[in-house]
């Protein structure tokens, strides 16, 4: 009986074998995709094991906290300071709904998991200290995000505000916004609270300065200008241009309707100070659909990789369509779209004489004991406009606020030279929508410009084009840029 | 001038009992399990735990007594199992500890019934009543050949074992499995007793008939197909697994009998065509099973892709919680205490203790732990190999492979090798029945490892061997 009992102890090796080979299979070939499994709750486990690192400000302050919870899942639960004032920069860490933004993007850091941190880490193990988080530090300026804030109460906007000199984002404002912290959970209240969030009419989730994009209406007219300098088709902006009233769509019998008097054969700084479509729908023509995409590239339009590091939803300026939509697009409406940011961009780079820096908001990442790990060097991310023609930009914008017939003289600021553009956006089914109210703006010392401001205010009460943009956002950008200069005075 | 041969198994030589080696072996079978209940204690309450002076001398009493008996009673027997059987065990208490101590569970426990109550304590109960059977069966059975007189009553015992079950008012119905009967409170899982006793029944029945089985054939396609006569047990205990399966829902018990009885046959005729008549049977009655039974088909789905009904289904929650466990682990685990293989519910310290192992001692740990499995089936199999009587040869099989198919069967369907079946782990799943059976199956090892390799008596002098030696030419 001993040849099978020898075949069968082979069977039962192979048994064990099989077992074996399986374990190596799962724990070692598998197992970074199962460790990270979406179904894995160890993943947010482990970020809620230890104390989580802070986001804070510029000025050091924490607008981010840690506290313990009495649940057996999570020891610690995110918690925020100001956080509706906050939620667009942070974005949100949940215990049960997840996380995104800042929270997500630098999780690694501030869970104290990242490589960088491993030094830390394995002190940390000799020393019997706690493992700890990372701090992210941002450049949002608390001054300015406050003075967004609240200026837009109760209304439903965002607010976005550049230093064009390195591309530091200073406020980053969406109303009405949400308390992450009270979602930051996972019980009962935290689950009711998050739906009512989800479900709400008013997208209070949205990011609106870095994830809503909105027809940007006139504003987009420093754009189209920058474009018909940058390829010549204007090059003296107090020659009158060939703008008939009423100027008919390229190849249509439509008339571009004007909310401005006085457009006919209108200088472009004029058409720009009271906001003339004719005149820049006929520049736009002009300049040509792929000139005047080229510019808006330039300034980041169609770019869906702007990482603040927060990624903004790419702003559009349509590559396919034909000439009377070129036309219309060139006032900021058919297809064109920008994210606020987008517009602080193109006021930023117009107030830093054509350089356009890389917005950024992380500023440094810090190990748990301060030092830094990580420090962001400004970069130029392309030059839309020369000098020179930059300049002449910047003439017609301050014009459009400091001339008594422009229509941003609400941002005026004495003492302080100030450049902006209005901008009402029509939008829905032939417009029947409350339009958007812009306005984008920078001030300039003698020191360059410290700050460019884009605002957009939804469902605005006014109706006549550039009323609103600067009736209701200009105020909101004066007191951004108020703000910015007396911290910086 | 006499040649000294020594080509047999068992020699005629005196073999060293080895009893000090076994004794060397289980001083770290004790320590081990100390060490891992005092790490559990200072990663989870970060001191050293209350009770380690009470464990760690239980644990070294319980070895201790087990020794002396062996010691005493199978001088000669084999000197790892016991060590190998101790260290597992006390190594499943300790993770049935570190598991009362999750919140979770505990959480879940309180949900569920109302009160939460710790297993360990209870696991160590059973395991000190466990070694006493131990040390019974090595007291009570000098010679385990006095079992093959028990044959026909074994096969009534384990049918009888098999059907309790379903007796209405003694079965109790546990997570959708029938197989436990609960008496005063207790409750058994009369299926792992019934593996030893059926193995009995295997062996005696077997051994009396292996020869009309292997021989008295008629070939056919191939194949050496028995008289209907000698069949007939056969396909009555093929009939037997699959109506456990059907009524109790033990997938893991029918495919462990019906596997235990192919190796055994096979074994005992030494005809290939058992296996061959084994597997084409095993396949049709699983193609039957897996086609009617729903929770097998439920099974099947949960092992063939764990997270595409994971949210849908528990028994894919179970899988996917366990293989995430084991994967969670990598090659050297979070650590004992570390982990959160607590997320697979009130099963992880039952049939899911081992991803725990999977999980906090990693990749190394669980291959250290099928290598003692491993090496337990092998000590197995060398004292059937070793053994010199036919019964002790096939009883021996028949364990050894019952417990390496359980181990298969157990492990592979946690790491989501096989479907699961549902069957615990030897020696580190909470539960009496469990704890109680695999003492008791060690200790029938013991026993037939000792029978063979004591040495065999001198032969008595005799005056004819000079007479007839054949002398050969040098």
């Amino acid at each position: 009986m001993n040849k099978p009992l020898r075949r069968i102890s082979i069977f039962c090796g192979l048994l064990v074998l099989a077992l074996l080979i399986r374990t190596n299979w799962l724990q070692y070939v598998q197992a970074e995709e199962l460790s990270t499994r979406k179904e894995n709750r160890r993943v947010q486990i482990a970020q809620y094991a230890t104390q989580r690192g802070n986001i804070i400000v510029a000025g050091g302050k924490a607008i981010t906290g840690s506290d313990t919870t009495d649940g057996s899942d999570y020891k610690y639960k995110r918690t925020y300071i100001d956080g509706p004032l906050w939620a667009p920069v942070t974005g949100y860490a949940s215990q049960a709904f997840g996380s995104t933004q800042l929270e997500s993007l630098e999780d690694k850091i501030l869970t104290g998991n990242d490589d960088r941190l491993f030094f830390d880490r394995t002190i940390g193990m000799f020393t019997g200290e706690k493992k700890a988080g990372g701090n992210v530090v941002t450049t949002l300026m608390p001054e300015a995000q406050q003075a967004a804030f609240d200026k837009l109460g109760t209304k439903t906007g965002a607010v976005a505000a550049i230093d064009p000199r390195t591309g530091a984002i200073l406020a980053l404002v969406s109303t009405p916004s949400y308390d992450p912290s009270s979602f930051a959970g996972n019980s009962k209240t935290d689950e009711k609270a998050w739906v009512e969030l989800k479900d709400s009419a008013e997208k209070k989730l949205v990011n609106r300065a870095l994830r809503e994009t909105y027809p940007p209406g006139s504003t987009f007219k420093v754009v189209t200008a920058a474009a018909a300098l940058e390829h010549g088709v204007v090059t003296d902006i107090n020659a009158p241009t060939d703008t008939p009233e009423p100027f008919l769509l390229p190849t249509t019998k439509t008339p571009m309707v004007n909310h401005a008097k006085g457009c006919e054969k209108a200088t472009l700084n004029f058409a720009l100070q009271v906001s003339c479509n004719s005149v820049f729908a006929n520049v736009a023509d002009k300049v040509t659909k792929d000139k005047m995409l080229e510019t808006a590239q330039k300034f980041g339009f169609n770019n869906d990789k702007i990482d603040t590091p927060v990624r903004a939803f790419a702003s559009v300026y349509d590559k396919n369509m034909d000439r009377p939509s070129n036309s219309l697009s060139a006032i900021g409406q058919y297809n064109t779209a920008a994210t606020p940011l987008q517009m602080a961009m193109v006021a930023a780079a117009v107030a830093n004489d054509g350089k356009l820096m890389k917005p950024y908001m992380v500023d440094q990442l810090t190990a748990p004991n301060l030092d830094i790990i990580e420090k962001h060097e400004p970069q130029e991310m392309s030059r839309p406009l020369s000098p020179g023609n930059a300049q002449k930009l910047q003439q017609m914008m301050v014009n459009v606020v400091e001339n008594e017939n422009g229509t941003g003289g609400k941002a005026k600021i004495s003492g302080v030279t100030v450049g902006g553009k209005t901008g009402t956006a029509q939008h829905g089914e032939k417009n029947a929508k409350r339009p958007y109210a812009w306005f984008i703006s920078y001030a300039k010392t003698d020191k360059g410009s410290p700050v460019a401001v884009a605002v957009v205010i939804e469902d605005s009460e006014a109706d006549r084009e550039d009323i609103s943009g600067g009736g209701l956002a200009a105020p909101v950008a004066k007191a951004v840029m108020e703000a910015v200069l007396k911290n910086q005075g | 001038m006499s040649v000294v041969t020594n080509t047999t198994t068992i020699g005629a030589i005196e073999l060293p009992s080895r009893r000090n080696t076994e004794l060397l072996l289980l001083v770290f079978a004790v320590v081990i399990p100390i060490f891992a209940y005092a790490n559990v204690g200072l990663s989870i309450h970060g001191k050293l735990p209350p009770g380690m002076v009470a464990y760690g001398g239980g644990l070294a009493v319980l070895a201790g007594i087990a020794h002396l008996v062996v010691r005493r009673y199978a001088k000669y027997a084999d000197p790892l199992l016991l060590p190998i059987a101790t260290l597992l065990n006390g190594l499943g208490c300790v993770l049935i500890w570190r598991l009362d101590q999750s919140e979770r569970l505990q959480n879940l426990a309180k949900r569920s019934f109302g009160h939460f109550s710790e297993s360990a304590p209870r696991q160590m109960m059973y395991t000190a009543v466990a070694i006493a059977l131990f040390a019974g069966v090595l007291l009570l059975l000098k010679d385990h050949r006095t079992l093959q007189r028990f044959t026909y009553i074994s096969m009534a015992a384990s049918l009888v074992l098999l059907i309790l079950p379903v007796v209405p008012g003694l079965g109790a119905d546990v997570f959708g499995a029938k197989i436990w009967i609960s008496v005063g409170g207790f409750s058994i899982q009369p299926g792992e007793f019934a593996k030893i006793v059926i193995a009995i029944f295997f062996a005696g029945y077997l051994m009396v008939k292996r020869d009309a089985l292997a021989l008295a054939s008629r070939r056919f396609m191939g194949l050496y197909l028995p008289r209907g006569r000698d069949l007939g047990p056969i396909l009555m205990i093929w009939a037997m697994s699959l109506l456990v399966l059907v009524f109790e829902n033990d997938l893991g018990t029918s495919l462990l009998f019906f596997g235990m009885f192919v190796i055994m046959l096979y074994v005992a005729t030494e005809r290939t065509s058992w296996i061959v008549i084994g597997l084409v049977m095993s396949v049709a009655g699983a193609g039957v099973v897996g086609a009617t039974a729903s929770h097998v088909k439920v099974r099947v789905n949960a092992w063939l892709d764990p997270f595409a009904c994971y949210s849908k289904s528990g028994a894919c929650e179970q899988v996917g919680q366990s293989i995430m466990s084991f994967g969670s682990g990598g090659v050297l685990g979070t650590g004992w205490g570390q982990g959160n293989s607590d997320l697979i519910g009130f099963a992880a310290n039952s049939d899911f203790i081992f991803s725990t192992v999977g999980e906090e001692l990693g990749l190394a740990g669980v291959m250290a732990f099928l290598l003692l499995y491993g090496l337990i089936i092998e000590r197995g199999v060398r004292t059937a190999l070793a053994a010199r009587d036919p019964f002790g040869k096939l009883f021996a099989i028949g364990l050894s492979g019952a417990f390496a198919l359980q181990i298969f069967v157990v492990a592979g369907g946690v790491m989501g090798l096989i479907p699961l079946t549902g069957m615990t782990m030897p020696f580190l799943a909470s539960g009496g029945s469990s704890v109680l059976a695999n003492w008791a199956l060690i200790g029938i090892l013991i026993r037939i490892s000792d029978t063979a390799r004591r040495p065999a008596p001198a032969p008595a002098p005799s005056p004819d061997s000079e007479m007839t030696q054949v002398v050969r030419p040098s």
